[in-house]
């Protein structure tokens, strides 16, 4: 299949080899699980459980908040110890409502909705509304609602379903080892998301750094006419969704567009898998695979982890680390979150545990920027990150704007490349919040504005009828005057 | 467990730092040095020495007057590029004082008041080497023929020192004039450039460098090569170079094609003067150059047009350093108007229009 060139990136090292081989192992049942009601982009879910109430594998815990939101469902069968605030895996550290549970280690199951017999017959809604009832959101880290990303092929005329296998971020081998393990079922999870978006065909891109990924999913998809292996160029950011989209169709999302727009639209293959299981099975996401390394943990491996289980019982059965890390991280090294402790719960968009040791994260001291323009040629997005940082740092978020600073996908590589070590990337998310923070001001006001102009013309409108009203009744007293005038005249005369 | 602390990602990072890509200028630049240093005697190596400690030392006080750490500063290699350039821009057996002024030229004036590394507009060793043409144009354009070390007619250690800290008179009959600057004196006297090219140095004598000039200049072939490494290694794009050279060569094997007896060839331009010390690593400085490719491109041919235009009708033979530095002063109009396209939209911005796909 022919490739188009897409703009820019980097290469970094990729240090895949420390768990690429590692076959994706099961994390015995932690103490206790811990569940957050918010794992997903959306509304968070409420909980329809309480404290002390029993629950079955499976069962669901709490139910989606609204249209775009994702219900959680128990890993396994225990008891619900409690639902406390308590710190997320979001680099805030800001506590959040999470359902505590107590595994019993029987593993017995809840009545599971039955499976769908024949998906490819299935009315998409149906699907799609399997989909939701399972909890599942995007796992490649953009955890948002599945769900309603199957909805676009409503609106949209879609032609392709991109599977997104290219795990640009260094480290990260867990959809690799999904694909070489589990090829089969990735790939029948997305023809069944192809067939509820009404796509007609599967692309599944797999960057180059990953041969027997490439291989094995390419002999699973022989056999089927409508997908198609794609080897992508390991180039960072390749797995971004309009890169991707970019590189396999050519075609070029327009800024504030969606790829659906194009015809295309992205999931993750781990997303693949669960749509398969909710779909064939009836059984909502409860685990993921994460990929647990970085030169602090002592054996680095792929673990399957109930969603819930801690980030230290994961590190813990990865042998402990050997070092304190420099840094630990949640996800990839490049766009990851910085973890604000091993005391976080796995949630459904993480992909990666990485505890990185200060030589991984080369962190440097900032020197002046020397204008070499380098984040200029590799920026995917075509920005000028040296422009930009001058302006923010100035405190000119306007200025910034005007250079784009909102088309910029945090991808990274700026920062990564930069010979002065300046956090430009930083500057950027900084640079997006205080906008997103003037657009709420602004919409702000402009509800104020609304609701104090529809008093005021309710106020105007009260004045005016009062106004009428006062003037009936005054007319009506001086008709009333008028004839007990005339009366009284009479009456005088 | 607070011992992470928060900042945005990414939490790796390639192995560049700015004193590695200063670091592989300077290895660029050995090969050229190396020879000059051989063909120019010990009078250029005192010299060269002399103008590096200057810049070295400009840059201390500076930082000392500004309060600022020395470290890194003047170990990242910056202040060493920009004394080794002005050093390469000088006459090879220039006295003392002239190194010392065009440090503080290049240094003091050009660099620190602009705010130090990074916030300057002018290309520092451009600025001090023109600061003192100006200034001082007898010193400036007082070449020397070729002496290499070894030979009878190289100056002595002693000798060596003499002239450049002292008042040691020079040898005999070793002024020479620059090509460029010949073939300008003898246009001026109505000798037609197709004559007084034959009283120059052969094409290949001219590429390898056995020609009078400043100190750095002279090697095409050795500049090239270290420009070649800057290439390879990525510390250069060809965008540069290839604008500079090709607008020159361009420009002059045009009109050399009009009109032979007024104006030099694209190969005599190309391999005289500072043509491929400027194009490859003078215009090149980072940080008085647009950062965008286009902008490279348009800078590019502007130091090459502009660099024709002064040889060629301007009083000075030699005019890559005016161009640096008149090319200097619009490179952030050049940025400004050359941006890149960003992905998903148009050159002026907007978004792509969706295309219809039925």
């Amino acid at each position: 299949m022919k490739l188009f060139p897409v703009r820019g990136g980097v290469h970094p090292d990729y240090r895949k080899e420390r768990t690429a081989e590692a076959a994706i192992v099961a994390l015995p049942l932690p103490k206790a699980l811990y569940l957050p009601l918010q794992q997903h982009i959306g509304a968070p879910a409420e909980a329809v459980v309480e404290a002390g109430q029993r629950v079955l594998k499976g069962q669901l815990l709490a139910l989606a908040g609204g249209p775009v939101s994702a219900p959680v469902h128990a890993p396994t069968s225990g008891l619900v110890a409690a639902i406390a605030t308590m710190t997320a895996p979001h680099p805030s550290g800001l506590a959040q409502p999470t359902i505590i549970l107590e595994p019993d280690g029987r593993e017995e199951w809840a009545a599971l909705p039955p499976p769908i017999p024949d998906p490819f017959a299935a009315d998409p809604a149906v699907i799609r509304a399997r989909v939701a009832d399972c909890g599942i959101v995007g796992m490649g880290g953009a955890t948002f609602p599945s769900a309603v990303k199957l909805a676009l092929g409503t609106e949209h005329k879609l032609d392709i379903l991109l599977l997104n296998g290219a795990e640009c971020e260094p480290y990260l081998t867990c959809d690799d080892r999904l694909m070489r393990e589990r090829a089969e079922a990735v790939l029948d999870g997305a023809r069944i998301m192809a067939h509820a978006l009404g796509a007609a065909r599967v692309v599944v891109a797999i960057e180059a750094n990953k041969p027997q990924a490439l291989e094995i999913m390419a002999r699973a998809a022989a056999a089927l006419a409508d997908v198609t292996v794609v080897k992508v160029p390991a180039q960072y950011p390749m797995g971004s969704e309009r890169h991707l989209v970019q590189a396999i169709t050519g075609r070029e999302t327009p800024a504030r567009k969606l790829t659906a727009d194009l015809g295309v639209v992205v999931h993750n293959v781990a997303t693949a898998q669960a749509v398969r299981e909710a779909v064939r099975f009836g059984r909502p996401l409860l685990s993921r695979v994460v990929t647990v390394s970085g030169g602090a943990v002592a054996h680095p491996a792929n673990v399957e982890a109930p969603l819930g289980a801690l980030v230290s019982d994961l590190v813990d059965f990865c042998g402990g680390l050997t070092t304190p890390p420099r840094q630990v991280v949640n996800g990839g090294p490049m766009m990851g979150q910085p973890l604000p402790s091993l005391a976080v719960p796995v949630v459904k968009g993480m992909s990666g545990i990485l505890a990185l040791t200060a030589a991984e994260t080369n962190e440097q001291p900032s020197e002046p920027c020397i204008r070499c323009g380098t984040c200029v040629t590799i920026c995917p997005c075509g920005l000028v990150p040296v422009e930009m940082a001058a302006f923010i740092r100035k405190e000119d978020i306007d200025g910034a704007a005007r250079l784009g600073v909102q088309d910029c996908v945090s991808c990274g590589s700026c920062s990564y490349i930069c010979p002065a070590h300046i956090p430009l990337v930083h500057f950027f998310n900084y640079a997006k919040g205080r906008l997103a923070e003037k657009a709420r001001e602004a919409r702000r006001t402009d509800r104020v504005r609304q609701l104090v102009e529809v008093h005021n013309t309710r106020l105007d409108k009260l004045a005016a009828a009062r106004a009428a009203q006062a003037a009936a009744v005054e007319a009506a007293r001086a008709e009333a005057a008028k004839a007990t005038g005339a009366t009284g005249q009479g009456g005088a005369s | 467990m607070s011992q992470f602390i928060v900042r945005s990602g990414p939490f790796t990072h390639a192995p560049t730092s700015v004193r590695a890509t200063m670091g592989l200028v300077l290895v660029a630049l050995l090969p050229a040095t190396a020879f000059n240093l051989w063909l120019f005697g010990w009078p250029a190596l005192f010299m060269f020495l002399a103008t590096l400690i200057f810049c070295l030392l400009a840059e201390a006080g500076c930082l000392i007057l500004a309060k600022k750490p020395l470290m890194p500063s003047l170990g990242d290699g910056s202040v060493a590029l920009t004394g080794w350039l002005l050093a390469m821009s000088l006459p090879p057996w220039a006295p003392w004082w002239i190194c010392l002024l065009g440090a503080i030229f290049a240094v003091v004036l050009a660099k620190h008041l602009f705010g130090g590394l990074g916030q300057n507009v002018f290309n520092p060793a451009m600025v001090g080497r023109v600061a003192l043409l100006v200034s001082f144009p007898l010193q400036m354009t007082a070449f020397v023929s070729a002496r290499p070390l070894g030979s009878a007619a190289a100056p002595g250690f002693g000798q060596s020192l003499g002239m450049i800290f002292g008042h040691t008179p020079w040898p005999d009959q070793v002024s020479a004039a620059s090509a460029l600057g010949y073939v300008k004196t003898e246009l001026s006297r109505g000798v037609p450039v197709t004559q007084s090219m034959h009283h120059l140095p052969d094409l290949m004598d001219m590429a390898l460098g056995l020609h009078p000039g400043s100190f750095g200049e002279t090697s095409a072939l050795l500049l090239l090569l270290g420009g070649l490494l800057l290439l390879a290694r990525r510390v250069i794009t060809w965008h540069i170079p290839t604008a500079v050279m090709g607008s020159l060569f361009v420009l002059a094997t045009l009109f050399h094609a009009v009109d032979p007896g007024r104006y030099a060839g694209g190969l005599f331009h190309l391999l005289s003067g500072a043509t491929f010390l400027g194009a490859f690593f003078i215009a090149t400085d980072y940080v008085t150059s647009p950062v965008t490719k286009k902008g490279q491109l348009v800078y590019g041919c502007g130091v090459g047009g502009l660099t024709w235009l002064i040889r060629t009708f301007a009083g000075y033979p030699e005019g890559m350093a005016f161009a640096v530095l008149l090319m200097n002063a619009l490179t952030p109009i050049i940025d400004h108007h050359f941006r890149p396209r960003a992905f998903g939209r148009t050159p002026q911005g907007d978004p792509l229009p969706l295309k219809d796909r039925t």
